[in-house]
């Protein structure tokens, strides 16, 4: 390694003060300048931040967008979810290939381009989608694929690649995005006009313990995914003992098929950080961090803008608001690729800069959170609620939806419909007004909730969204009768996979064996007793998880089996002869053939 | 052949049993239905799949016997290398391989060898399973005779060994 | 003195101080709760969740949780211990168990756990998996084949050594344990009286010529099964 590179590095440490606190921050600018980090990079950041080489390689080594190994200036990272797939990303993929000259998690031999494979980038509504270093490209055709290839061969910056401008403020120049936001139903709570600052006035206007229990009045649940009651989060975190105080917006939005929170960050951040404000003064806490996943970073400019105009107007900083004693600003953290950052623990190691392994609960985020502090962590759109229950009172939130589900919701619908986009409906609208307004001329099955939530029958497309019944977190997948839905699952196992953390076993290895027998069963390998044995394992991956993540991953098989057990059905039969069903000479025998054949 | 560890009980064995195709009578094929199959190595060439058909066919229990029958033993150590590597090294690079014509013998008598070796249970549904490098004598002894009075096999903790 | 909090293991009213784990409490009473990863002085994990339990019919790992006043706690039914089963499996399946030549057969945690649950042989197909060996060492190996990823290991080296040999890399199904140096183990600090490499509870991290010391017979977990010097308390 040359003195220039070394210098490089060593810079870059101190610029984030050599903390290892901001091990990501780190991580990510070198990976930008280097374009990997392995070998004597590691040994220089430990050395600069002091930490242990191996906790370096750890951290490192945990997420998608950071490499062990060197990769491009230019790194193609191609989405590979089920809905670009149904989108022909196959095509995309193959243009790209050729016009390289490589293939996917290869760099062009003058070490300027890299090509990977990347799991949903939350652009499912204009699919197939890639990211280009962090430049979205969407709606991507063959044509395109080449056209950007011959772009950067001729040497033009990737983010000076020609587009088109999507609507809104995807065409700011900060953002300077061909994304669209797709708002096809704008609702009351999320996307009705705002004016910065009317709900914080409010709020500040009350004693912390009021606003929490405007929180409960209104009967605020989560919107992240889990449902928890926002009011008794922040109480929670407001009467824990703590040196400090944190609020963490969680926008790592990784599960496949969410997108509105991307919308919001575009046309509402100005809300979200307000609904940020305002749970930093509920809870007592003087330091908000909004977790970026590192697939949005194209937004970050636009965010960081807008946290400016805030501080500027006195909505941030100390004093906020004229609010003396009550000091509270935001910064942004990004992620870096890894979907289980988006569990809240996870998030708070990532944050802290370590490997985003969640962490053992009790104790809870609330108690003892970011930095052993006690820290709420809430989804973007629960924050949005907050703020606009503080604007316009709790009464006014839960007339809408339902007793269990007070408020709207945002769905992001995509897949085989007309309209796809993000839809903010009342709780208690049933799935198939959702697909009616999506424009879903064949819809066979809706996958509710991302691949954690569950495979839904047109039997049931009559139930309703909500906390009790049809609970998402904004992801409505829609497949017609044409879609393969085995093969689907199978993607979805194939993505838990990729994103276990690998910390505890049921979810390491329950996972690959779940899709090992789904594999044997779609090439016609399974026996009826095989459903035993996925629902079997399927239970105890479910049952034994340390969390979210592998407490959920089975459903895309066990709810399908449930659901759609007539598609297994129909590939088992029972083994007739001596051999198990699952055992296949012919492959068994593959590599002796070919060896015997050639020599 | 650790069946021959359990000694002079071999004796009182024969006496309950009739040996169908074995080590120890050197019969190769069946000659009738069997009741128990006992079987050990791991299934590694095409002709161990069909003398596991074999003895799945003829045999109404099938007992997997050692390491190998149960987990591939150290025949599986091979399983996490490619079979061309394996042959390379075996035939051609191997230290102590004299073999001028650099060649694998490639005749369509000698069995194709699998990609990996397999448990026996992998490839044929197995009743009974008596791990051990080799098993102990008395594991043998005792799971035949519970077999043979219609009692449930179970492996007492002593008995239950993987080396 | 810390508060004394009164629950019930399988029905069993057991006795045990505010901020214990389950397991700790259990431990103490002479009941036994199968583990891996959890071992005595070093932080719990909660990583293999072979401690599995129901706690107030929640599924917990009593190796993390601790006790409250009246939980009830179910560990030894079929539910649970079918769960510990499938775990243990699984653990045999995901690595490279060879124990006919181990050097840690009959003195392996994962071994004995097996024979306590008299597994015969695992219901999923092995993976066999490619991976890695480090001897550079003078004195200790880590053959990784048989590693369970359950960090006694890296917590010892971290708790009780005061150094840092050990740490986990790469994430999901490509986890594995690496150490505190590019070239391997003989450039790190390690040294053979390091409790991190007593802590192994299989045999992933060995010291250099002292295998098969113990003959056959009376090796650890030859006559008794795991977890019998807790239930003889
Ligand atoms: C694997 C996994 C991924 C998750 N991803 C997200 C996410 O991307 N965004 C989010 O808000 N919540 C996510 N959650 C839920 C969070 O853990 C947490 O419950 C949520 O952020 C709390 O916010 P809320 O109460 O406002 O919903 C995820 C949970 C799991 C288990
Ligand atoms: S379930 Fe376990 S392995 Fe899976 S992501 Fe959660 S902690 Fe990691
Ligand atoms: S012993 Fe509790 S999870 Fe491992
Ligand atoms: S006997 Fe268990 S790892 Fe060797």
């Amino acid at each position: 390694m040359n003195k220039a590179t070394k210098a490089a590095v060593t810079e870059i440490c101190s610029q984030y003060g050599n903390d290892r606190g901001n091990m990501m921050d780190i991580l990510r600018a070198v990976q930008e300048r280097l374009g990997g980090i392995y070998g004597e990079t590691i040994d220089i950041i430990a050395e600069s931040v002091s930490a242990p080489r191996v906790e370096v390689e750890s951290t490192a080594s945990f997420y998608s967008f950071l490499s062990g190994k060197p990769t491009g200036e230019v790194v193609i990272r191609l989405c590979n979810d089920v809905i670009d797939k149904m989108y022909r990303v196959d095509r995309v993929a193959a243009a790209f290939s050729e016009e390289l000259g490589i293939g996917f998690g290869e760099t062009t031999a003058d070490g300027k381009i890299t090509l990977e494979w990347t799991p949903c980038i939350g652009m499912c509504d204009q699919a197939p989608a890639a990211l280009v270093n962090d430049e979205v490209m969407t709606r991507l055709s063959t044509d395109h694929a080449r056209d950007i290839v011959a772009s950067l061969k001729s040497g033009r910056e990737y983010y000076k690649l020609p587009h088109e401008l999507g609507d809104g403020n995807n065409a700011h120049k900060l953002v300077h995005s061909m994304v669209v936001n797709h708002i096809r139903r704008p609702g009351a709570v999320i996307f009705a006009d705002f004016q910065p600052g009317a709900g914080l006035a409010n709020a500040l206007g009350m004693t912390p313990v009021e606003v929490i229990r405007c929180m409960k009045i209104a009967r605020l649940r989560g919107r992240g995914g889990a449902g928890f009651p926002t009011g008794l989060k922040w109480e929670f975190t407001h009467t824990a003992d703590g040196e400090r105080k944190f609020v963490i917006c969680n926008a790592d939005e990784g599960e496949p098929g969410t997108f509105k929170d991307r919308v919001i960050l575009t046309e509402r951040a100005d809300l979200l950080f307000e609904g940020m404000t305002i749970a930093g003064y509920a809870v007592g806490s003087d330091a908000g961090v909004l977790y970026l996943r590192g697939e949005y970073t194209y937004l970050r400019r636009h965010l960081e803008r807008i946290l400016g105009e805030r501080r500027e107007a006195g909505l941030l900083g100390e004093n906020v608001r004229g609010k003396k004693g009550f000091d509270f600003d935001i910064r942004i953290q990004m992620g870096a690729g890894a979907y289980i950052c988006g569990e809240e623990t996870a998030l708070i190691s990532s944050c802290e800069g370590l490997r985003g392994d969640p962490k053992n609960r009790p104790p809870f985020p609330a108690q003892k959170g970011f930095l052993g502090e006690p820290t709420v962590v809430n989804n973007v759109e629960t924050l949005c609620c907050a703020a606009r229950i503080m604007e316009k009172g709790a009464a006014w939130f839960s007339q809408f939806g339902t007793k269990g589900s007070a408020g709207t919701k945002l769905l992001s619908v995509c897949g085989d419909c007309d309209r796809p986009g993000v839809y903010e409906v009342n709780f208690g609208t049933k799935l198939s007004e959702v697909l009616e307004m999506a424009e879903a001329a064949d819809p066979a099955a809706v996958q509710v909730s991302g691949p954690s939530g569950e495979m839904v029958a047109p039997g049931d497309f009559d139930r309703a969204i909500s906390f009790d019944d049809l609970a998402t977190g904004g992801s409505i997948m829609v497949f017609n009768s044409k879609r393969d839905l085995l093969g689907i699952v199978a993607e979805f196992m194939d993505f838990f996979i990729d994103e276990s953390c690998g910390y505890c076993t049921p979810c390491r290895v329950g996972n690959v064996l779940l899709k090992e027998r789904l594999d044997k069963i779609r090439s016609g390998q399974g026996c009826p007793e095989d459903l035993d044995y996925l629902q079997a394992l399927g239970e105890t991956v479910k049952t034994a998880s340390r969390c979210g993540l592998g407490q959920t991953s089975p459903n895309p098989i066990l709810t399908t089996l449930a659901n759609f057990r007539q598609l297994y059905e129909a590939l088992v039969k029972p083994a007739t002869g001596e051999l198990l069903a699952t055992f296949d000479l012919e492959s068994a025998l593959s590599e002796a053939k070919a060896i015997a054949q050639h020599d | 052949m650790s069946l021959l560890d359990i000694d002079d009980r071999l004796l009182k064995l024969v006496e309950l049993i009739d040996f169908d195709k074995s080590p120890i009578d050197d019969i190769k094929s069946f000659s009738g239905p069997v009741d128990i199959g006992l079987i050990e190595g791991g299934c590694s060439n095409e002709e161990n799949v069909h003398v596991l058909q074999e003895f799945r066919k003829h045999c109404k229990i099938l007992i997997s016997i050692g390491d190998c029958a149960t987990m591939g033993g150290i025949p599986a150590m091979r399983n996490n290398i490619p079979l061309k590597e394996c042959l390379d090294e075996a035939y051609i690079n191997g230290p102590s391989v004299h073999n001028p014509g650099g060649l694998t013998p490639n005749d369509p008598d000698i069995p194709l060898l699998l990609n990996k070796v397999f448990p026996v249970h992998e490839v044929v549904k197995i009743d009974y399973h008596l791990p051990g490098c080799p098993p102990p004598a008395d594991a043998i002894w005792e799971a035949l005779v519970a077999l043979l009075t219609d009692k449930p096999v179970t492996l007492p903790y002593e008995l239950l060994k993987y080396d | 003195m810390s508060k004394s909090i009164t629950f019930t293991i399988d029905g069993v009213e057991v006795t045990a101080q505010a901020g214990q784990t389950i397991l700790q409490a259990a431990d103490a009473a002479g009941v036994y709760i199968p583990r891996l990863c959890a071992k005595t002085d070093l932080s719990p994990f909660g990583a293999c969740r072979v401690c599995t339990v129901l706690a107030d019919g929640r599924p917990q790992a009593a190796c993390t949780q601790p006790v409250s006043e009246g939980m009830v706690v179910e560990s030894e039914i079929p539910k649970v211990q079918q769960i510990r089963r499938d775990i243990i499996e699984m653990l045999f399946v995901e690595g490279n168990h060879y124990c006919m030549f181990c050097e840690k057969s009959g003195n392996c945690e994962l071994q004995a756990l097996a024979y306590r649950f008299g597994i015969v042989a695992p219901k999923y197909p092995y993976l066999f998996p490619q991976r890695e060996l480090d001897a550079s060492h003078p004195d200790i190996f880590i053959d990784r084949n048989r590693c369970i990823l359950c960090g006694r290991c890296v917590r010892a080296s971290k708790e009780l050594d005061g150094k840092n040999v050990f740490q986990f890399v790469g994430r999901g199904p490509n986890k594995k344990v690496a150490v505190n140096a590019e070239a391997g183990l003989s450039d790190t600090d390690v040294a053979v009286i390091d409790e991190a490499i007593d802590a192994c509870p299989v045999g992933a991290i060995i010291k250099k010529r002292t295998g098969y010391r113990v003959p056959i017979g009376q090796r650890k977990y030859d006559s008794k099964p795991i977890g019998s010097d807790i239930e003889t308390k």
